[in-house]
């Protein structure tokens, strides 16, 4: 562009340099060319020039216009100006006489405005005096909030001119009216019917009239706990009539809630407001009002745990646990969700306890329950016993067995039912469960420790109960206790184990964990001995019986003066029938473990008990046929001789041995009584007939019969000694006699 | 057996009565009566025992009138013995017999001595059976004798005793006594018996029941003993083998039971100077001290003391339970304390042996220290 622009050959340019164009014209073009060129040039430059000089033209044309414009404008100025002369002058009388006017109306002024002033003051004035009724209007309408509004507004101005002997009295009877209005407020806070909500607008309102607001608080807690405690008092009143659940529900969303809104009106109306009031005491307040707070809540909430508690505990004789554990729960999770409410206190935990104590009360109702069923079971089954007498053997002989059976079942489906029943306790949905607080107290001191294991010790204590010698009741069925040690024998081989592990599996408890723990074998071990103890008694009580049978047969007669023996005496016939009873009984519940010495068939033995007795008779009296002797039984009587029979020892659990038990009894006794006897020839031949007889027939009841020869030998031998005239009968003739029966 | 404790001294026949010589404070003596049907050859064994050289002196006298059941001695004059015997007249016929018998001064050593008989007593009237005749123990002039269902007081001054009063058991079933004793304490005024499993203790004076213990043992009971120490106990033992101490203040339930026995009990006897001890015997064969110590005299701990720590430091209680035993062959019916030596007690089994022996040394320390 700037080359163009510079370009000196453009003959319109500014650089045209006409020179350098005309050489380059003429060193380019022909000459026609430059004679055209010419021409144009010469024609452009004439009308270069005509328009020139119209250009000249019109310019000077304009310029003679402007000339006359100019000249015509002098002479309109010159008129304008005689005019403004004038305005200025009549613009100056307007003034003066505005000045005139304002200064007439001035006083006016003043006094409108000052008259407007006292009308201010006045309708302030009036509405002071007209205060006092206004509230009171405000009073009856029962607008409190509007009243207090009205109030605060008019207390600046009282406060100010109250000195003035004419506000006086408005401020009197304002003040009265504050007061009666505060006293309406207090009523309304004392109002028992009032809601929690109505309350807090009360407060609010009576510490807006800059009631002290310690006074307030305590006054406001006072109030509160009056309500609380009706609600209280309500719930206790209904504590006996609504069943768990319901009393629960009615505690939290009665009690509890209105708890909840008392504290969160406290806080909202006294320590949050005094935070943004006062800064400055507001933390000697909040400190004193949370005091009273948490005093106020951990009072209320105490009592209410005594109510629940009571309920709970009242609850616990007839509740069934589902319903229990459900009430229960609730109530923990509201403790729970309360928790937030008072800062000091876990209510939470307070809760626990009582949910522990329920538990461990509705384990201990179990156990009374348990330990009254298994007394029904006792009753019920002594009264089975003692009525079977009259129907015949065979079918005491069913029912023994089939007893013990439904006995031990029962007991253990009962248990396990009970287990059932509590497991509720600690199923996962249950909130209280997951603590391990509880966790810990229920599954192991109250469910297995206390309910368990104390009610196997309670079997155990019962069972030994019965054989106490103290117990005046001597109407218990020997059978019974027979039955019992079984019994024990039974759990001791199963049942309790069952019944531990059924409860540490229910209730997760690992036994090897807890030294404190009652084990198995413990409990085996008391079971093992109870039913010692109880099998030992039977043994005692049945061979007293016996004993007693036998000891009024030797000491009722006069053994002096009786005639020559014909027959067995019926006693005797009555004591192996009683063995022969107490045998079968025994076989139903105890096995032969040990087996007697030998058996041979039923008519062997017979004879070689004769000749054992005859053996006996001649080793005790020499005047007597001697006999052959077979001489292993004489090393094994010398063995009897040398060791000592206890008499009221331990058996064992085996039929055999505790049939030998009771034979033993009764033949000591046999022995004791004829030792106090003094006899004739006849007399100690019918004792030889007796003792011949039970030598026949009580053999096969014992593990050694050995033993029954030397005592029934021993007898013999007593009686030889308290014999006057210590003459035998012929052993054939006993024989016979015994065989007749 | 305690062989080092113990001395046997066996008797030809069968014996079931024992007593110790009361009136000898200086020696230890026991009377035996043996029991054999064929009644002169029935004897009555004075047993001396001397404690340093642990021998003993036997002198041997005749009781040809019959078996001895139950002997008794004097409490005031160390020659006289009561004896309750069984005569066999010449029909085969027993009878009862009681008397009182004198141990002559002198002894002969080449007879053998028929028993002199001082008081005899007339019977007939009161019952086939005579359990016990007793001497009074304060009065020298009075004793009462047991029978079937009487207790009989006698004046036994003159040769003859005299029946100074009697009184009757009644009850259904024509209930018999098995034995009876005077209680030492009271003034000698009440004399207890045992009838059936209960206790009865009436009051001589008027012939009513002073007190009485119903269902003592369960089954019958055999013996009794109060306690010279403390005028409201006294033992009891029976057919179930319990020994049990009462308070008759309080007669629902015994001070102390035990059954340590595994035969009947025949006999309990409070040791008379240190009435913890406490020796019974039974048709198990076994006599046994046992420690009553719960219950005696000697127990303080009842009591309140002034320094309770010095009386736990010089006095451990024994425990209750049996002590020590001595074995025999036979039921032993009869056990005696010697009463001029608190440690010596003597028992007799059925088979006739005496056996006399002495508390153990350690534990004869443990109770003097």
């Amino acid at each position: 562009m700037s080359e163009k622009n510079i370009n000196p050959l453009d003959i319109n340019g500014q650089h045209f340099e006409p020179n350098l164009y005309l050489e380059k014209l003429f060193k380019e073009s022909t000459l026609k060319q430059v004679m055209d060129q010419e021409n144009e040039i010469i024609k452009d430059t004439q009308t270069l020039h005509s328009d020139m000089q119209t250009l000249v033209y019109e310019n000077y044309n304009k310029f003679i216009t402007a000339t006359d414009t100019v000249r015509k404008m002098k002479t309109d100025f010159k008129k304008m100006e005689t005019e403004m002369d004038l305005l200025a002058q009549n613009m100056e009388s307007i003034t003066s006489f505005s000045q005139q006017i304002s200064s007439t109306l001035q006083d006016t002024r003043e006094q409108i405005s000052k008259l407007s002033g006292i009308h201010s003051l006045l309708k302030r004035l009036q509405f002071l005096f007209k205060l006092p009724s206004t509230l009171k209007l405000r009073m009856e309408e029962k607008n409190y909030n509007q009243a207090v509004e009205d109030y605060l507004i008019a207390q600046k101005v009282l406060q100010h001119y109250g000195g003035m002997p004419s506000f006086q009295g408005i401020k009197v009877d304002c003040e009265t009216i504050l007061v009666e209005l505060k006293e309406e407020l207090r009523n309304q806070f004392n109002d028992a019917n009032a809601t929690a909500k109505q309350l807090a607008n009360s407060v609010d309102l009576l510490l807006q009239l800059e009631e002290p607001a310690k006074e307030l608080c305590a006054e406001f807690l006072t109030c509160a706990e009056k309500r609380l405690s009706e609600q209280l008092v309500m719930l206790k009143d209904q504590s006996e009539q609504r069943d768990i659940t319901d009393f629960v529900d009615l505690g939290c969303s009665g009690f509890l809630s209105d708890l909840c809104l008392v504290v969160a009106s406290f806080h909202d109306m006294f320590i949050n407001r005094m935070n943004i009031e006062n800064v400055e005491n507001s933390e000697i307040f909040e400190n004193f009002a949370d005091i009273e707070l948490n005093t106020f809540i951990l009072n209320k909430m105490e009592k209410y745990f005594e109510l629940v508690q009571s309920k709970v505990d009242m609850e616990q004789e007839i509740s069934d646990t589902t319903v229990l554990v459900k009430a229960l729960d609730r109530f923990y999770r509201r403790l729970q969700a309360m928790n937030t409410l008072c800062r000091d206190t876990d209510f939470a935990k307070t809760g626990i306890e009582i949910v522990i104590n329920a538990g461990r009360k509705q384990c201990k109702t179990h156990l009374q329950v348990l330990k009254m069923h298994f007394a029904d079971l006792l009753t019920k089954a002594r009264q089975t016993l003692t009525t079977p007498k009259l129907i015949t053997q065979d079918d005491s002989n069913i029912n023994l067995n089939e007893m013990l059976m439904s006995l031990v079942l029962t007991v253990v489906e009962k248990v396990k039912g009970v287990l059932q029943d509590l497991v509720v306790f600690i199923e996962n949905d249950v909130n209280f469960a997951q603590q391990a607080l509880f966790r810990d107290s229920f599954c192991v001191d109250n469910v297995r420790e206390g309910l368990i294991v104390c009610f196997l010790h309670h079997l155990t204590a019962t069972a030994r109960g019965l054989c106490s010698s103290n117990v005046s009741d001597a109407k218990i069925p020997p059978i019974l206790l027979l039955l019992l040690s079984k019994f024990c024998l039974d759990f001791q081989n199963g049942h309790v184990h069952y019944l531990l592990t059924q409860a540490d599996e229910l209730f997760t408890i690992n036994p090897k964990e807890s030294v404190a723990l009652t084990t198995e074998t413990e409990i085996n071990t008391t079971m093992q001995e109870s039913a010692q103890e109880l099998l030992n008694y039977y043994v005692r009580i049945q061979g007293l019986n016996i004993s007693q049978m036998l000891r009024k047969s030797v000491e009722t007669r006069d053994w002096l003066h009786t005639i020559e023996p014909r027959t067995v005496r019926a006693v005797m016939k009555r004591v192996v029938e009683d063995m022969a009873s107490i045998d079968s009984t025994v076989a139903q519940l105890y096995e032969d473990q040990g087996v007697p010495t030998e058996h041979s068939s039923d008519s062997s033995r017979k004879t070689h008990s004769i000749s054992v007795s005859r053996h006996q008779y001649r080793s005790n009296w020499s005047a007597y046929t001697p006999n052959q002797l077979d001489s292993a039984l004489v090393s094994n009587i010398h063995k009897l001789f040398s060791e000592r029979i206890e008499i009221f020892s331990t058996v064992e659990f085996s039929k055999v041995s505790i049939l030998t038990g009771i034979i033993k009894i009764s033949l000591k006794t046999f022995m004791e009584c004829v030792r106090l006897k003094t006899f004739s020839k006849y007399g100690l031949q019918q004792i030889q007939v007796d003792t011949h007889y039970l030598q026949l027939y009580l053999w096969r009841f014992v593990a050694d019969e050995n033993l029954v020869h030397f005592l029934l030998d021993e007898i013999l031998g007593s009686a030889v000694h308290r014999c006057l005239e210590p003459i035998l009968m012929e052993p054939s003739v006993v024989d016979i006699i015994c065989e007749r029966g | 057996m305690e062989n080092e404790n113990s001395v046997i001294y066996g008797l030809e026949f069968q014996a079931r009565a024992l007593c110790a010589q009361l009136a000898d404070t200086e020696k230890i003596r026991f009377f035996v009566g043996t029991q054999s049907l064929k009644q002169v050859n029935n004897q009555i064994h004075l047993v001396e025992f001397d404690e340093e050289k642990s021998t003993l002196k036997t002198l041997v006298y005749h009781h040809s009138d019959g078996e001895v059941w139950k002997l008794n001695a004097s409490p005031t004059d160390p020659s006289l013995i009561a004896s309750c015997y069984n005569s066999v007249n010449k029909e085969n016929l027993c009878t009862m017999k009681t008397a009182i018998l004198k141990i002559p001064d002198i002894f002969n050593d080449d007879n053998i001595d028929n028993l002199e008989i001082v008081t005899k007593f007339d019977t007939s009237a009161f019952g086939n059976d005579i359990k016990t005749t007793e001497f009074h123990p304060n009065d020298r002039t009075k004793a009462a004798s047991v029978t079937d269902n009487q207790i009989v007081v006698w004046d036994i001054l003159s040769e003859n005793a005299q029946n100074v009063s009697h009184i009757t058991l009644e009850g259904k079933n024509s209930p018999k006594f098995t034995m009876g004793k005077w209680n030492p304490h009271q003034n000698g005024n009440q004399f207890a018996t045992a009838t059936d499993t209960h206790l009865k203790t009436y009051d001589i004076r008027t012939g009513s029941l002073a007190w009485n213990i119903d269902n003592v043992h369960s089954q019958l009971t055999r013996d009794m003993d109060f306690n010279l120490n403390k005028q409201y106990h006294i033992a009891t033992c029976g057919d179930d083998g319990f020994v049990k101490i009462w308070d008759f203040r309080q007669t629902s339930i015994p001070v102390y039971s035990r059954t340590d026995h595994s035969h009947w009990v025949w006999c309990v006897r409070f040791n008379p100077f240190h009435d913890q001890l406490l020796l019974t015997a039974s048709s198990d064969a076994r006599v046994l001290l046992s420690s009553a110590a719960s219950v005696s005299s000697e127990n303080n701990e009842s009591i309140i003391h002034d320094d309770p720590l010095e009386n736990q430091d010089n006095k451990q209680i024994l425990s209750d339970g049996p002590l020590q035993w001595c074995e025999h062959e036979d039921s032993v019916y009869c056990a005696e304390w010697a009463p001029a030596e608190p440690w010596i007690f003597a028992s007799l089994s059925y088979d006739g042996r005496l056996l006399i022996s002495r508390v153990k040394r350690s534990l004869k320390y443990q109770i003097m220290l």
